[in-house]
C-alpha cells in the first residue's frame, strides 16, 4: 500500500516548496542532532517526521522554522523563500501566556506586527470559530482542558494566515479522544487554507492518517532512514480510521519505524 | 429504575460527611485558635505581674499598656505617622530602584554579572553599621532615613524580580521571536507579566524590611535626638523608664509590620487570582 513515488489523489505533482540538502546539527556538546538530512517538502504537502525520541526530528523543524541553525547543508527555497514571520508554528505544549485571555493570546502574533485590538478582531473571532471556541474570549488558559488549550495554540499559529505549519508534536500530550477531533480538524484546516504543514511525530497512526507523505527517521545521529507516500484518498474521516486500508498502511508505517529503530540501536551499539 | 432510584438517593458517605466537618473546623480553628492562645498569653502575662508584684516601670500589666495607649495617642499615632512615611517611600522607591535594576540586569547577562554582586554586599552589611557612614554623607534627615529604608527593601525585589524575568517560557520566547518581537514588546507583553508573581513575592517580604529598615534607622538617628518616629518614642520612653510607653509603641509597629504584610498578601491574590497556581483554590 506504501507507494514510493505518486503522493494522493491529486494528478499533477505539486511544485516544490523547501529542499533540504544534507543538512546536519552538531551541539556543542559534542552530539550530532542529525547527519546528512536530505528531503523535499512540496507545496500542499501533509508531511509527518517519523521517529524514535532522539532520531532529531524536532531539531530538524526548528532548523527550517530558522529557530536554530544548519551546522552542515542547506536549506534551499523554491521561489520566494518563507521568512519566520510567515510561517506558523505550534509548539509540543500549548505554550499559551497564562495571563492573557483566549483573545489576547490568538492576537499575540497580529499584536507583534502592530495590529490593534480593534482591527484584529473580525480576524481572531473567525480564527477562533474555526476552532470551535467561540464564547470563550474572556477565558484564561487555565480555565480550559488540554484540547481547548492545543485549539487556542493552533488559532494562534494559523492567525497570520501563514502559508507554511511547523507542527511539533502537539498532540501528543491529549487523550485519544480529543486526539482524533484534533486530528479532523487539522485535516479540515489544511484542506481549506491551501497550507503546507510539516507534522513531526511519534505516532504511527497519527502519522498514517493525517499525512500524504512520511518521512522516518533513525536515531544517534539523526538521520533520514526511509520515505513513503501514504495512498489513501482524502477527505479522510471515521470510516478511514476503522478501514482495513488503514490497518494496512499502518503496518507497513509501523514495520518501517521499526527498522528505523534497529537502525538506531544498531548505530549506538557500533558507536560503544 | 430501580438503579435509577438507588443513585439518585445516594446520600453523603460517611467518609464525605467527616471530611466536610474537618473543614468546618479547621475554618473557624484557623481564627479561634490564635485568638485563644493571644488571650492566654495576654491573661498570663497579667497573672504573672500581679503575683511577682514586678513594678510597672519594669514590666507594666497589660491594662496600663492599653490606658498608655489611649491616653499616649496623639503622641503616639503623630509618631506612627512619621514612620509609616518614612516606610512607604522607602517601599517605593526599593519598588522602581529594584524592578529597574532587574528590567536593566535582564537586557545583559554581562550587565547582571557585573552588577549583582554590589547589590548583595549592600544587602548583606548590617544597616546599623552603614549608619554612620550616611549619617556623615547626607544632611537632610529624611533622605538619611529614606536611604536606609530603601537600602534594607530594595534587594528582595531586585533578586526576585530578576529571577522572574528569566523564567518567562522558552517556547513563549521562540515565539515572539519567530514573529519578530522587538526586546521592548519582549519585556513589556512577556517578560514582565511573567515576572509578576516574582515580583509580588519580594514586595511581600520588602514590606515588612522597609519597615524595620525605617525604624532601625530612626533608633540610630534618635539616639543622635534627631528623629520624631516610633523609634525615637521608644527610646524616650526607655530613658524615662516610662514601660507602658514603650510597650505601647512596641504594640503599634507590629500591629504596622502585620497589616502592611495581610495589605500587600492581599494586593498580590487580587492580581494573581485568575491565572497563577499560587492564587487559586485547591481543588480535589
Amino acid at each position: 500500500m506504501l507507494a514510493l513515488q505518486t503522493s494522493t489523489d491529486e494528478s499533477a505533482p505539486a511544485a516544490p516548496l523547501l529542499s533540504l540538502r544534507g543538512v546536519g546539527k552538531a551541539f556543542s556538546n559534542g552530539v550530532t542532532a542529525l547527519s546528512g538530512v536530505d528531503m523535499t517538502i512540496r507545496q500542499g504537502d501533509f508531511v509527518s517526521l517519523l521517529g524514535p525520541s532522539g532520531c532529531g526530528k524536532s531539531t530538524a523543524l526548528r532548523i527550517v522554522a530558522g529557530l536554530a541553525s544548519a551546522t552542515t547543508g542547506t536549506l534551499d527555497w523554491h521561489g520566494e523563500p518563507i521568512g519566520q514571520r510567515d510561517l506558523g508554528f505550534v509548539f509540543q505544549e500549548p505554550t499559551l501566556m497564562p495571563w492573557a485571555s483566549v483573545f489576547d493570546n490568538v492576537w499575540l502574533p497580529l499584536r507583534l506586527r502592530g495590529v490593534s485590538r480593534a482591527q484584529a478582531a473580525p480576524q481572531i473571532a473567525e480564527m477562533l470559530e474555526r476552532v470551535h471556541l467561540t464564547g470563550f474570549e474572556h477565558a484564561v488558559p487555565r480555565e480550559l482542558s488540554g484540547g481547548m488549550k492545543m485549539r487556542v495554540s493552533i488559532a494562534r499559529s494559523l492567525v497570520t494566515r501563514p502559508k507554511l505549519l511547523l507542527m511539533d508534536e502537539p498532540f501528543a500530550a491529549l487523550d485519544e479522544i480529543t486526539r482524533f477531533r484534533l486530528n479532523d480538524d487539522i485535516l479540515e484546516l489544511w484542506r481549506d487554507r491551501g497550507l503546507t504543514i510539516v507534522f513531526v511525530t511519534h505516532s504511527v497512526f497519527e502519522s498514517v492518517f493525517l499525512s500524504n507523505r512520511i518521512v522516518v527517521m533513525a536515531a544517534r545521529p539523526g538521520r533520514v532512514h526511509g520515505e513513503f507516500s501514504v495512498d489513501a484518498p482524502y477527505p479522510r474521516d471515521e470510516r478511514f480510521r476503522t478501514s482495513a486500508d488503514y490497518a494496512a498502511l499502518c503496518r507497513d508505517a509501523s514495520e518501517a519505524l521499526l527498522a528505523a529503530i534497529n537502525a538506531s540501536h544498531q548505530s549506538s551499539r557500533g558507536r560503544a | 429504575m430501580t438503579a435509577i432510584d438507588q443513585t439518585v438517593s445516594v446520600g453523603v458517605d460517611a467518609e464525605e460527611t467527616r471530611r466536610a466537618r474537618r473543614e468546618r473546623a479547621e475554618r473557624i480553628g484557623r481564627w479561634l485558635l490564635p485568638l485563644a492562645i493571644m488571650t492566654l498569653a495576654v491573661l498570663a502575662w497579667d497573672r504573672v505581674c500581679v503575683w511577682n508584684e514586678i513594678p510597672h516601670y519594669i514590666l507594666p500589666r497589660p491594662g496600663v499598656v492599653l490606658q498608655a495607649l489611649v491616653t499616649d495617642a496623639p503622641l503616639l499615632l503623630s509618631s506612627l505617622l512619621v514612620t509609616l512615611r518614612i516606610t512607604f517611600l522607602g517601599l517605593a522607591l526599593a519598588v522602581a530602584g529594584g524592578v529597574g535594576l532587574a528590567v536593566l540586569f535582564a537586557q545583559s547577562k554581562w550587565v547582571e554579572m557585573s552588577f549583582f554582586p554590589f547589590a548583595v554586599v549592600l544587602q548583606v552589611t548590617p544597616i546599623v553599621a552603614i549608619f554612620p557612614l550616611i549619617n556623615i554623607y547626607v544632611d537632610n534627615q529624611t533622605a538619611k532615613l529614606l536611604l536606609c529604608a530603601w537600602i534594607v527593601a530594595f534587594f528582595p525585589i531586585l533578586s526576585n524580580t530578576t529571577l522572574g524575568l528569566n523564567s518567562a517560557d522558552r517556547n513563549l520566547r521562540d515565539l515572539f521571536a519567530l514573529n519578530g518581537a522587538t526586546r521592548w514588546q519582549e519585556l513589556r507583553l512577556l517578560r514582565l507579566p511573567a515576572a509578576m508573581p516574582y515580583f509580588l513575592g519580594g514586595l511581600k517580604i520588602a514590606g515588612g524590611l522597609a519597615l524595620i529598615g525605617a525604624v532601625v534607622a530612626e533608633f540610630v538617628a534618635g539616639a543622635a535626638g534627631q528623629s520624631s518616629g516610633l523609634a525615637s518614642r521608644i527610646i524616650e520612653a526607655g530613658y524615662r523608664l516610662n514601660a507602658p510607653r514603650l510597650f505601647a509603641a512596641l504594640i503599634l509597629i507590629s500591629v504596622t509590620g502585620i497589616v502592611i504584610f495581610l495589605v500587600l498578601s492581599l494586593v498580590s491574590h487580587l492580581i494573581l487570582r485568575r491565572w497563577h497556581e499560587s492564587a487559586l483554590k485547591q481543588e480535589r
